[in-house]
């Protein structure tokens, strides 16, 4: 990464950020990999959008990305909708570097809500965007509470709530941000991903960081990590399956999006990532 | 000729006790809470620590449960391998992991010792779940023969406290802290607040449990007939400090200390 | 050859009543007395004199003011003015057994349980305890029906043979009785009577205040005769 003296549109610093803050950033992301899992709290910045906007992982990103990479930003694994549009744009005015919307071509790819399906390679970096970062928030508010349930590794508690969801309905249901178990020793939120997505964590070739702007939080996931979705031995996790495939594409294997064509109710299922569905088609076509 | 003589009393051998409190006090601020209070806790035995309001006795529990950390003395207790270790000498993960598996600690009000919005068998399997416990049936399974044992109806299992009754409350925090098979159980006024019936129910229960799992208690209570029923040994707490301690019958039917006799003269027959 | 059980040397016991401006009450003094197995010691001695008093120190009941009470327990001697409380409570499970005056009723436990119980405390297992408690109460015409029950809304007369059952079933090598028969007709003393002779006849030690005349003369091998506190 070049220190940055290059002036951008509007006098901005590269990536907007100063480099003492980039710099600031880029040391919380070193400890957040040595502790895979683990949160580590930063001085999140005020930045050009408001908080649940994902001002979070745009400053991992802004502190990451170099000239020469090449950014892909996703939104419910769409590169067109209006959030993966303001920051791709926003990289592309502050930092000039490239962009593209084919996960194979990108070297940083930025997400909200989905892991692409295209599997990720050792020289990629994906940056998932956390809106809370805490996986037992919900059962205790006190952060002094939480961090020394992590610092001992008390985690019945998450264990209660996966009995308390079979116990009610037969099975676990959460669907999303559902619960890990990094390294074998920090419970992570994977941040609002289907559950569909976790599998692609575990051992994963590409570097994870995960960054929350409003909470205030850094965590990572190096290459090769084992991430395990907390279950029963008799009660395994599962992901989500469709009876139908992909309408564009024909894809069985990623995960589909219901949308509603009429008002009368017909319905289509197409694939989410937008770039794995025109890949598959770009395929069909050529054969 | 098989006299006995004074030169046959032979000397009590010594044995480790469960847990050792030497020399604890506790202030705040200028009050005294507890003022040297020691004394000891072999395995199976039942000690009833009676006194009044103020006696000292909630922070002398407080500060034996790591709650409190006391001013001055020691709390030694004896592992499961024989190791005899202070309480506030070990680690922090160390003393979490004795209160979660080998200590239980049941609270005068069973709110302060559930979590009511969980459903009882939840209540009572998170003890095994923070320890590792992965088998959703096991934990299930144990969780329904700990009901039975406390006499609440297994078909509750998945219902949360919230709906139960005070007595129901209480023997489900009873269960939540015996599932991991604790050596030593910590109670305050486990009966309070309760209806007489519903107390003479709870203590019929609590004697069996002792008695049948061999477990060592402490019992805060103010009332002495609690203490007459559940406890082998007394002792007797005032203004922070043991004025008088004891088999439970003969401290109370053979008070020695003043106080201990205006206590026992003033319950009512 | 005697072997001794128990022994008191010296005992004095008196009650201090702090709350009365500190009246001193004295009861027993200078008590010596031995009682060995095969022997029933009848205490005698009017009312007040502290017949009673003395039955409850030597289990543990009231605290040995001076002098000592020496107890053969298991292997040892133990001396009841300076042993722990947890001792004599090992002492009362193997080797002193009391029959008190009164039931004291403990809410819910049913007659069999209570009977057993000093059975399942030397590790008898439930139903082995239960089964020779049932056979007592036979004895002592408890019927069947009653044994599930709690003792509470029992007559003062089946309390009182649920409390000698109690008191008689491990056949302790000392057993301490006051007043066993006090609330029982005729038919059923005899039955406490005999029972209490057989348990003597297999070698335990007892002592006991018997307030019947004929009682005392059909049971005792000996009589100890206390004196006044004041005169002794």
């Amino acid at each position: 990464m070049s220190e940055g003296e290059e002036q951008t549109a509007g006098g901005y610093n590269f990536a907007y950020l100063d480099e003492q803050t980039k710099r600031m950033i880029r040391r919380a992301i070193l400890k957040a990999v040595a502790i895979p899992g683990y949160q580590v709290p930063f001085a999140s910045r005020e930045m050009p959008l408001p908080f649940g906007w994902g001002t979070g992982g745009i400053q991992v990103t802004a502190s990451i990305i170099g000239p020469n990479d090449r950014l892909k930003v996703i939104d419910q694994g769409a590169d067109d909708t209006t959030n993966a549009v303001s920051i791709r744009q926003f990289f592309a005015k502050t930092a000039g570097v490239a962009t593209t919307d084919r996960t194979s071509h990108a070297s940083i790819v930025q997400t909200r809500h989905r892991i692409p399906e295209t599997p990720l390679r050792e020289d990629q970096i994906i940056v998932y965007q956390v809106p809370i970062p805490e996986p037992m928030r919900w059962l205790e508010q006190r952060e002094a509470e939480t961090r020394r349930m992590h610092a001992l590794a008390d985690y019945g508690p998450m264990y209660v709530r996966l009995y308390e969801d079979i116990a009610q309905f037969g099975r676990v249901t959460t669907a999303y941000d559902y619960p890990v178990m990094v390294n074998g020793r920090y419970l992570m939120r994977p941040s609002p991903i289907p559950k569909f997505d976790n599998p692609k964590m575990n051992m994963s070739a590409a570097l994870q960081l995960f960054g929350a702007g409003r909470e205030k939080r850094i965590y990572a996931v190096p290459p090769y990590t084992s991430v395990k979705s907390l279950d029963f031995t008799d009660h395994p996790f599962t992901i989500e399956r469709w009876d139908n495939s992909c309408a564009i594409c024909g894809a069985n294997d990623s995960f589909l999006d219901e949308v509603i064509t009429d008002d009368r109710g017909s319905r289509l299922f197409v694939c989410s990532d937008t770039d794995y569905c025109r890949q598959r088609r770009a395929v069909k076509a050529a054969e | 000729m098989n006299d006995l003589s004074l030169t046959d009393v032979a000397a009590t051998p010594y044995e480790t006790p469960l847990l050792r409190v030497s020399g604890l006090c506790k202030n705040f601020g200028a009050v005294v809470a507890c003022r040297n209070v020691s004394f000891a806790l072999w395995p199976g035995e039942v000690l009833g620590v009676v006194g009044e309001s103020g006696s000292g006795k909630t922070t002398l529990l407080n500060c034996v449960s790591a709650r409190l950390q006391p001013d001055a003395g020691r709390i030694e207790f004896q592992l499961r391998d024989g190791r005899v270790a202070e309480l506030f000498e070990m680690s922090e993960p160390a003393r979490r992991m004795l209160m979660r598996t080998d200590w239980g600690i049941v609270h005068q009000n069973p709110r302060d010792g559930l979590r009511l919005g969980v459903s009882a068998g939840a209540n009572v399997g998170e003890r095994l779940m923070a320890v590792g416990a992965r088998h959703y049936g096991e934990i299930r399974g144990n969780a329904a023969d700990w009901l039975r044992k406390v006499e609440i109806e297994v078909a509750r299992i998945d219902d949360p406290p919230r709906t139960f009754s005070g007595g129901m409350q209480q023997r489900l925090q009873i269960a939540r802290n015996l599932v991991s098979r604790p050596r030593l159980v910590l109670m305050d006024e486990p009966t309070g607040g309760l209806d007489v019936s519903v107390q003479a129910r709870l203590l019929d229960l609590l004697r069996g449990l002792c008695s049948e799992l061999g477990l060592a208690a402490i019992v805060v209570t103010h009332d002495l007939g609690v203490a007459r029923l559940l406890a082998h040994r007394l002792t007797v707490m005032r203004r922070g400090e043991i004025v008088e301690s004891g088999l439970t019958d003969q401290v109370l039917d053979d008070p020695q200390h003043p106080y201990t006799q205006l206590l026992v003269a003033s319950i009512l027959q | 050859m005697s072997d001794h059980r128990l022994r008191v040397i010296g005992l004095e016991k008196g009650f201090t009543l702090h709350n009365q401006g500190g009246m001193r009450l004295p009861v027993l003094r200078g008590i010596d007395l031995t009682v060995a197995a095969g022997e029933c010691v009848v205490l005698k001695g009017p009312s007040g004199t502290g017949k009673s008093t003395l039955l409850r120190t030597l289990y543990g009941n009231y605290l040995v003011e001076q002098g000592h009470v020496l107890v053969r327990h298991d292997e040892r001697v133990i001396d009841l003015a300076t042993a722990p409380p947890r001792l004599i409570l090992e002492m009362r499970r193997r080797t002193m057994g009391f029959v008190s005056q009164f039931l004291r009723v403990i809410p819910r436990v049913p007659t069999i349980d209570i009977v057993a119980e000093p059975l399942r405390s030397l590790g008898i297992a439930a139903q082995a305890a239960r089964q020779r408690a049932g056979t007592l109460l036979e004895r002592l015409a408890i019927p069947q029906r009653l044994w599930s029950l709690p003792p509470a809304t029992f007559s003062g007369g089946e309390q009182q043979r649920v409390n000698v059952a109690r008191g008689l079933i491990a056949e302790q090598p000392i057993i301490v009785l006051d007043e066993p028969t006090a609330a029982l007709d005729d038919l059923n003393r005899a039955v406490v009577m005999a029972l209490i002779d057989e348990v003597r006849r297999r070698g335990s030690a007892i002592i006991g205040i018997f307030h019947d005349v004929e009682v005392r003369d059909a049971l005792g091998t000996r009589i100890f005769e206390l004196p006044h506190a004041e005169s002794a």
